[in-house]
């Protein structure tokens, strides 16, 4: 009890202080999490809507079981993935992408992607199917019977967002794999609680945890008010 | 009058069984047709063949003098639109649902436009409820108005009136014959109500197992029907 009450005492402390290592490292997260996030949604939402809407997809058999194993990614072998890719001897190792923020939004996107364009996927399916039909003979084009449709299915296409959201805010392999977890360039507060942890730094681990998990209330919060607005509708 | 349609051996199958096969048939622009029969007969596959929402597996649609193939002109598409036995309406206010049509097409809605179909339906006072909360027959006559807003050339009823009260389904066949009279509208209307073909349609076929089995005169067609099984089906006897 000791411990988590230094815990919270610590993370208030630190928040009050506005501490610069720590506003530095909430910073990348933040940069580094929605960075990811906007990727995966600009290609994900679209692709998901184009599979969901394709119900007779050819290869649908096997794409559609790709996307639910993609969901399921480790986040560590996507990490190990992702750093041989951008390695000196990688594919991508010309970049210099490794051991830095845009590396660990190359593996935190591959991470969200599956993620958004299944749950788009499903909840695209989930429209009423004459729905597409009925705009058809309305007039619509099919990219507006796809738009119109993405916007039936926003309450399915938000949990998408929340969904990769967390998966990737709240994800450590990867970035510390990729990232390396270096001070001031690529620390984010998952890998900070790592390290303070193995430092025996429990409070102050604990105390990352409790912002780490403050800023994901606080998202999820807004994401959830946004959900309650459409569904009202 | 000239042809808004003309079905030449007009066949629509899935695998061997044909479920609709029309060798010759012709739709006068501004008639109103009214297709009765039973369940089954193929009647909602032809009104999907006529709003060129599904490609016939054989023959041709000529549509305004125009052969229609599988790649329809936006604009032929746009002539022609249905309301639906089971409309499905967007997660948006009921104005909003009606507008719909007019805003796919890019056209500003004319000043008072929905205001005056929204009265003309009766639904005035649902104006800003969401429509996911209506009722079957108030979600029917939304379907109506976002149909009839769009000014079609061509328009097509699926079973419309299957959701409604007596008053309603007055109200609905009321407007139907005024937008036939006034913009020269032709209709095609699918229906089980044989009293409603009666009362609105200019010509009346009866549709059996995917073929048109008799197609005349309304006034013939119930007076002095020519096939046994037109006078079979207005007995209300089975038909197979």
């Amino acid at each position: 009890m000791g411990t988590l009450g230094k815990a919270f005492t610590d993370a208030f402390g630190l928040l009050w202080n506005l501490d610069p290592s720590l506003v530095e490292t909430v910073a990348l997260t933040l940069q580094v999490t929605l960075a990811a996030l906007v990727i995966a949604l600009l290609v994900g939402v679209p692709v998901g809507a184009a599979v969901g809407l394709a119900r007779r997809l050819p290869g649908r058999w096997l794409i559609v079981p790709l996307i639910y194993t993609g969901m399921g990614l480790p986040p560590v072998v996507v990490g190990l993935f992702t750093y041989l890719i951008l390695s000196n001897q990688g594919p991508l190792g010309g970049l210099g992408w490794l051991f830095t923020p845009a590396g660990m939004i190359v593996a935190q996107t591959i991470i969200a992607l599956p993620l958004v364009v299944g749950l788009t996927m499903a909840a695209v399916q989930g429209v009423d199917p004459s729905l597409p039909v009925q705009m058809l003979s309305l007039g619509a084009t099919r990219r507006q019977v796809a738009g119109v449709t993405l916007l039936e299915a926003r309450i399915g296409v938000t949990a998408a967002v929340v969904a990769a959201y967390g998966a990737i805010i709240s994800e450590v392999g990867a970035v510390m794999l990729v990232g390396g977890n270096i001070e001031g360039e690529t620390r984010v507060l998952t890998t900070a609680i790592v390290l303070e942890t193995r430092k025996g730094n429990f409070a102050l681990a604990l105390a990352l945890g409790i912002i780490l998990l403050g800023i994901a209330f606080l998202t999820n919060f807004a994401f959830h008010r946004l959900q309650v607005r459409q569904g009202a509708r | 009058m000239t042809a808004a349609y003309r079905l030449d051996d007009v066949r629509h199958c899935y695998g061997d069984r044909c479920v609709v096969d029309v060798p010759d048939m012709e739709i006068a622009s501004g008639e109103i047709l009214a297709i009765v029969g039973p369940s089954g007969a193929g009647k909602s596959t032809l009104l999907r063949l006529l709003d060129f929402l599904e490609t016939p597996t054989h023959g041709t649609i000529t549509y305004a003098g125009s052969t229609v193939d599988r790649d329809v002109p936006l604009s032929i598409r746009r002539d022609v639109t249905t309301v639906f036995q089971r409309p499905v309406l967007l997660r948006r206010t009921v104005a909003a649902n009606v507008r719909i049509g007019r805003r796919l097409r890019s056209l500003d809605t004319k000043a008072g436009d929905t205001e005056r179909w929204l009265e003309r339906l009766g639904l005035t006072e649902l104006a800003d409820a969401p429509a996911r909360t209506l009722s079957a027959g108030e979600a029917q006559r939304v379907a109506f108005a976002r149909a009839l807003i769009v000014e079609p050339s061509v328009l097509l009823l699926d079973e419309p009136t299957g959701n409604l009260d007596p008053y309603n389904v007055g109200l609905l066949e009321e407007i139907v014959r005024a937008e036939n009279a006034d913009r020269g509208t032709t209709v095609v209307v699918v229906t089980h109500d044989v009293f409603q073909a009666r009362r609105i349609a200019d010509r009346t076929a009866l549709m059996v197992s995917g073929s048109i089995v008799e197609l005349s005169e309304t006034e013939t067609f119930f007076a002095a029907p020519e096939d046994a099984r037109t006078a079979a089906f207005l007995r209300g006897d089975l038909l197979y």
